[in-house]
């Protein structure tokens, strides 16, 4: 009989949390800490590349509000959780002082959907470093 | 920062490719498997973007 993976026990903190916390400020960081370095070659490949090409293509960050819906309001808080889990990238944007309008254009539109998915891309990341640090993956 | 500017087809491209890297990665045990997987994404958003792309067309006729 197989054992229940979800009745384990939550390791401690200190066994997983620098390198869950590296994945976040830096794409591939987790790996590289755990010694996986071509994973974190890709992924930082990958995730940077991704958010880089958002900026390339003048996408927009998003701001956490209330808009005049729901919807809107989901979206604002969705893509702001969205681009703060790209860590430092996301914080080196903002203090550098890029402030993209949200414009119509695809171009844009494009740009802004990269830099969300790189931080969504990077939950993955760090999802999986966790998983490598607590020794469910090898 | 350079200014880039992609087609649709260029942009959904390079999401598909970023993307399919990520999930080969995260989700498979092996560089075999994780290789095959990355492969096996790209082509299903290439089939998922060229299927979309027709249905707009025909949607829109």
């Amino acid at each position: 009989m197989k054992p229940d993976k979800s009745k384990q026990p939550m390791p401690p903190v200190n066994v997983w949390g620098p390198a869950v916390g590296l994945a976040w400020l830096i794409p591939g960081g987790g790996h590289f800490w755990l010694k996986r370095y071509g994973r974190a070659g890709l992924l930082a490949f990958a995730i940077i590349g991704m958010y880089l090409f958002g900026l390339m293509m003048r996408g927009a960050l998003f701001q956490p509000g209330r808009g005049p819906d729901l919807l809107t309001t989901l979206i604002q808080y969705g893509g702001f959780i969205g681009n703060i889990c790209s860590g430092l990238l996301y914080m080196l944007t903002v203090w550098l002082g890029y402030s993209q309008p949200d414009v119509p254009g695809a171009v844009h539109d494009y740009g802004t959907k990269f830099l969300v998915t790189a931080g969504l891309l990077n939950i993955l990341a760090m999802v999986d470093a966790y998983e490598i640090a607590v020794g469910r993956k090898a | 920062m350079p200014r880039v500017t992609l087609s649709h087809f260029e942009a959904a491209l390079l999401f598909a490719f970023f993307t399919s890297i990520v999930f080969g990665v995260v989700t498979k045990p092996n560089d075999r498997e994780r290789l095959h997987y990355a492969l096996y994404c790209f082509a299903w958003f290439i089939v998922a973007l060229f299927g979309l792309g027709w249905l707009m067309f025909l949607g829109h006729r």
